[in-house]
Parts: structure tokens; sequence; C-alpha cells
């Protein structure tokens, strides 16, 4: 880590108080155990599924890998935030289900495509902010609050449709899928991205700066540290826990747009579980999830490692699609208990 | 005001008292029943099966498995947990038995209900077990290890039936459900049953109020000598079994496990009948009479929904809503609110009762 070399330089610049707490934290201590863990492991897999089902090191691999992900990455980068500080967000798979169901049928219904998308990340702003009152105003705990959100934006979901609803084929929504080629490479082994990666792509840098680099991301970590001490700072301990309920919302409704711009389509059960996906890409980053320290890359390599995984389990063919959620939940829990076992190391 | 008006204390008791608006509320749904259909409440003796026959009775069918998690749920939510994976146990204890059912030699025997009954059972404490190891001894939030038993053990339910929904027969299985005693439904009867055994073991040993205490203050009741780790033990195998029986009573009526829809989301009415119940979410204080009243009241709630033709997909969306203002009301904030209004209006006793 190339980070590490800079406690050297500072020392003069007001800039120097943001820069020294990240160096600290990429330092390669007991803090950053897990996230290490999880470079580590992702690059075993991708060894693993190179030397055992070959084509993993490659080109289109790796771009299928960024996109069929990168709704999870978005999650991720929100879901980050909450458990930063202690909280949790259960909604954020009733929001993609909700904004996505009633983004199609809005678009099929003949609304603008480009209002509809913005229509569909306020959505989930709204039930981010909601979430966000119930906790902070009125001292519901996150899990009940977020868990009433799920079930609210899941019902909402059913209400207005059961079945599959599908865009039409010449949504501009779609484009937001459309393939760019950035190394032609061999018949299909191209590197491609599509406007969804670069969007959680700036999201990911988005929330990379709004953490390290400015005052509400130093709040966040101060609250998951202690939320009596940050108040008692003086830091903005109500505003900042409101925001991170919108934050993670309104990421929800933005990683709904660029599902539905993939897939093409929205169904009330999309999403089911994506919460555990979510919550594990985070901790298997390095967030902890008692709040108080992690990164948002290092969620960006959970996002990943969960959807490599994915990947592996196809190629295998052995492995029956269902276990896949049992392995996510054996694989978060295993990581929460590191996570305690570090914990109690540095006590 | 004292002395001169006892009737209106009494009233006012009577309001203030958890159990009466659930009570309200069911019997308002049951008028709007009979304001659609005056014969509703009507029951009949079917002398065929020795059966009575009517719509409470159905209500009273749908209870049962509502009330199992309920009471499951309202002790563990007591010690300041949740237990997110009732729906999903139901469908592991539906699919464990089912497959057994399908696969056994005599599927038609007694022992054949019996030992799949034990199955379902055995595998429901299995997970509540594992729910218990993750809280008591990981010390993990119990929302988390909860969601992840809740997602995993319906893809384990899927692993048992390799995605099928296992259909299988067995008279004596399908008699939990569907037979009659004394004219009642059998399964009301087990979950009664069960029921007041929990109520009774919870209320006239130490045991209720253990589990408040470490619900209440955990490092407190730590201090005073009290078995954290034992309790919530107890509560979560407990709730597991519970939601075992759910999943029984579940899929004996239709003797089908499906995979995808039994249990789901009823994690939610679990939760939803607790708060109604007057059991704060915080922890710390539990009323088993109170979810009882919930179970009812939800029970009552989906069959008017079923009767009246109304979509039943608008449910699970007012249920939310209902459990966010129940939450509400349970809040500091609003509480205050309320009591200043009624400092306002002490000076005027008359408004107090009608309010």
């Amino acid at each position: 880590m190339t980070s590490t070399l800079q406690p050297r330089k500072d020392g003069s610049s007001n800039l120097a108080t943001g820069d020294r707490p990240v160096s600290q934290r990429f330092r390669f201590d007991l803090n950053t155990l897990p996230t290490i863990a999880a470079l580590v492991i992702f690059i075993g897999m991708i060894a693993y599924g190179e030397i055992a089902y070959g084509r993993i090191l490659q080109a289109n691999t790796i771009s299928n890998l960024l996109i069929n992900n990168a709704y999870l990455i978005v999650l991720a980068v929100g879901l980050t935030f909450v458990i930063l500080t202690g909280g949790i967000d259960l909604s954020v798979g009733a929001i993609i289900a909700f904004s996505s169901v009633s983004g199609v049928m809005l678009a099929n219904a003949g609304w603008d495509p480009y209002l509809v998308m913005v229509l569909m990340v306020l959505m989930g702003t709204a039930f981010g902010a909601v979430s966000g009152v119930l906790v902070q105003y009125f001292n519901v705990q996150p899990f009940i609050a977020t868990l009433a959100m799920m079930f609210l934006g899941r019902g909402l979901a059913s209400m207005l449709s059961t079945v599959p609803e599908r865009l039409s084929d010449e949504s501009p929504i779609r484009a937001l899928a459309t393939p760019i080629k950035i190394i032609d490479g061999e018949k299909v082994n191209d590197l491609v991205v599509t406007p969804g990666v670069m969007l959680a792509a700036l999201v990911v840098l988005g929330g990379f700066f709004v953490l390290h680099r400015t005052r509400l991301g130093r709040t966040v970590y101060a609250i998951g540290g202690s939320e009596q001490s940050a108040s008692l700072m003086g830091l903005p301990v109500p505003r900042t826990k409101l925001a991170i309920y919108i934050i993670s919302g309104t990421l929800a409704g933005v990683a709904g747009v660029i599902y539905t711009a993939r897939l093409g389509s929205a169904q009330n059960i999309t999403g089911i579980g994506w919460e555990l996906d979510a919550i594990a890409a985070t901790v298997i980053g390095g967030t902890l999830l008692t709040g108080g320290a992690g990164f948002v890359l290092g969620s960006v390599v959970g996002a990943l490692v969960l959807g490599l995984m994915n990947v592996l389990i196809t190629r295998d063919g052995g492995i029956r699609p269902e276990t896949t959620t049992i392995i996510t939940g054996g694989i978060l829990l295993v990581f929460v208990i590191l996570q305690r076992f570090v914990i109690r190391q540095q006590r | 005001m004292t002395g001169t008006k006892p009737v209106q204390a009494r009233l006012l008791e009577l309001v203030r008292n958890q159990y009466f608006w659930g009570i309200v509320a069911i019997a308002l749904l049951l008028a709007i029943n009979v304001a659609a259909d005056p014969t509703y409440l009507s029951i009949r003796y079917n002398d065929a099966n020795g059966a009575l026959v009517g719509n409470l009775i159905d209500i009273l069918r749908a209870t049962a498995p509502i009330l199992m998690i309920a009471v499951g749920m309202c002790l563990v939510i007591a010690t300041g947990g949740i237990d997110l994976s009732v729906g999903s146990v139901m469908v592991v204890a539906g699919a464990v038995s089912m497959e057994y059912l399908q696969n056994v030699g005599a599927p038609d025997s007694v022992g054949a209900a019996l030992t799949a009954v034990a199955f379902a059972v055995g595998i429901s404490a299995l997970l509540g077990l594992v729910n218990a190891v993750l809280v008591a001894i990981v010390g993990l939030q119990p929302f988390i290890s909860t969601l992840v038993i809740m997602l995993a053990g319906r893809g384990l339910a899927k692993v048992i039936t390799e995605g099928q929904n296992t259909t299988a027969s067995n008279d004596g299985f399908r008699w939990i459900a569907n037979g009659y005693v004394l004219g009642l439904p059998v399964v009301f009867i087990i979950a009664v049953v069960i029921v007041l055994l929990v109520a009774w073991i919870v209320r006239r040993t130490a045991l209720g109020l253990m589990i408040e205490s470490i619900g209440m203050d955990a490092k407190a009741s730590r201090l005073a000598g009290i078995n954290r780790r034992g309790l919530l033990f107890t509560v979560y195998i407990g709730s597991g079994i519970l939601a075992g029986v759910a999943g029984i009573f579940a899929t004996a009526s239709v003797m089908t496990v499906d995979v995808s829809r039994t249990g789901y989301q009823l994690e939610l009415d679990a939760i939803l009948a607790v708060v109604i119940g007057g059991t704060s979410l915080a922890g710390g204080r539990f009323a088993i009479g109170g979810a009882v009243i919930g179970a009812f009241l939800i029970a009552t709630l989906d069959k008017t929904v079923v009767f009246l033709g109304v979509s039943s997909s608008a449910t699970p969306a007012f249920k939310a809503i209902v459990i966010v203002v129940l939450c509400l009301l349970q809040s500091e904030r609003v509480r205050n609110l309320f009591r200043q209004r009624r400092a306002a209006k002490a000076s005027a006793p008359k408004e107090v009762v009608s309010a």
C-alpha cells in the first residue's frame, strides 16, 4: 500500500488532519486485517478459478463481473455509511423492488424516461428519509425502522404488480446498460463497461471522498466510535444520522436504476436477500458491524468477492444455486466472528 | 372526579388497558364482515365429521400458526432481541416433514406422522440453537444472526426438497391441521394448549421475570447473577421450536410445502402481533396475552380481506404501516406529546373520557 508513506510528508497543511486518519487506517494492523483478508480471498478465488475452471482472469469475465455486480457495489457503498455509524439498513432490497417496479410502470405509461430515473432514485431517498427520521427523532432501533421499511417497500411493490414488468426495448433507461468497448480483444474477449458500471465507479469515488475528506465523513466515523463522545464534541450527530439513512436509501434507488437498466424488467420479488449480500459485502470488506472502522474500497472488494463466488458456482455447475444464500450467510458469519476476535485482541 | 364517577373511572381503566384496542379492532373487523354478510358469524354443526363449520372456525384455524410464532417472538423480543428467522424455520420444518413422509416406507402409519413431527421440531430446534449460539456465545447482534438464518433457511429448504414443492399424504399428519376434537379444529386446540403451557411456565416460575431482566438491563441482571446465556438459549431454541410447530400447521393443512411461499414474510405477522399486544420492541417487558390478541387480530384481518374480496396484495404494506405507527406510539417523543396534552386537559375531566 503506497499510502503508508503518507504520514511522513504531512505536518504543516491543515489538510494533514484529513490525511492522517486515512493513512492510519491503511496501516497494516489488526484494524485492516479483515480488509486484507478480503483482498487475499479475492485473489485466491481468482487463482483457484483460473486453475480449476480457466477463463477467469480475462477481460470479458472481469467485465461481466463488474457489469453484473454494479448494483451490489452501489448498495455496499450505501451500507458502509450506515454500518460505520453502528446502524443497519435492511430495507435496501425492498427499496430496489419498489423503485424498479414503479419506475418501469411509469416509463411504460409514457412518462419521460429521464424523469422516471430521477424519480426512482428519489423514491429511495424518501424511504431512507423515513427510516432516518424514525431512527433519529423517534428512537426506533435502526433494524426495526428499516425492517418496517423493508416490509413496506415490498408490500407496496406487490400492490403495484406481482408479475414481471418489462421495459420496452427502445426505452432510454436501457441505455445505462449499453456496452462500451474499451479494449477490443480477440473474439468476445473485450474489456467492456456500461454507463451503469461507470455510475457505480462514480458512487464509489464519491463515497470515498465523502467518508475520508469531508466533515460528514469524519462525523460518521466518530458516531461509530462513540455516539455520545461525538455528540459531546459538538459534532452534528442528529443531522449526520439522518443523512446516512438518506444516503443509503438514495444509493439503493441508484442501484435500482442500474439493475433495472441491465435486466430490462422489474418484479416485486426483485432484491429478496440483497440486504444480506450488501451487508456481507461491507463486512467482508472490513467494516466493523459495530461501527467505527472500515472503508468504502473494502466494501467494493467484498462485493466483488461475492460476485466472483457466484461466477465460480455457475462455472462449477455441481453446486446448486439455492446454496448461494447459505454460502453468503456462512461467509458473513465467519467474517463477523473474525471481527470479534480482532476486537478482543485489541483489548 | 374521584368517587363520584366510578363508572367513568372504570371506563378509563378499560380504555387504557393494553388489550382493549386489540379486541375493539377484532370486533370492528367482525362487524364489517357481518355488514357485508349478515350470516357471517353463524356456526353450523356438521354431523358427518363432528365438526363445527363457519367463518369463525376458519379464523381460529388461521390463528394457530400465527399464535405459535407470535408467542416465540414475544419472548425473544422481551430479551431485547428479535427473531427474523421464524418464517424460514417454518418452511424448513415443513420441507423436512414432507420429504420424510414422501420417502418413508409406511406413509400412512401414525408412527410415520409422529416421526415427521419429531424431525420437523428437531430441525427447528437446531436452527434455534444456531441462532442462540450466534447471539449468546459469539455475541452477534440478534437481527444479523437471525437474518442470516432467515435467508439461508429458505435456501436450505430448497436444498432439502431439491427446489420442488414436495407433496405427501399421511392421514395422521393431515389430521393435525384438518381434524376436529369436540367440534373444534385440532390445530387450534394444540396451539392453545402450547400457549397456555408457555404462559404458565414463564409466569408461574421466575423464568419470565429473568427474561425481562436481561432485556431491561443486561449488565444489572448479570450482576444479579442471572444466567444470560442459558436464558438466551431457552428463548431462541423455544422460538425455533414454536416456529417449527407453526410450519407443521402450515404444511399439514395442504400436505404440501411451497418452498418459496410457506412462511414467507410471516416474521412480519409475528412482529406485528407482538407490538399490537403492547410489548415494547426495545425489550424488557412482554405480554403473552397481548401477543395472543395480536395473533387473533391478524388472522381476522387476513380472513376479512379474503372474505371481502379486497386484493390481498395490499395487506403487507398496510401491516408495515401499522408497525411504524405502533413504533411511533411507543417512542418517548410521542408519549411526551400525549402526556402534555393529558396534563393540559386534567382540569377538564369530562374530555379525558371522551378522548
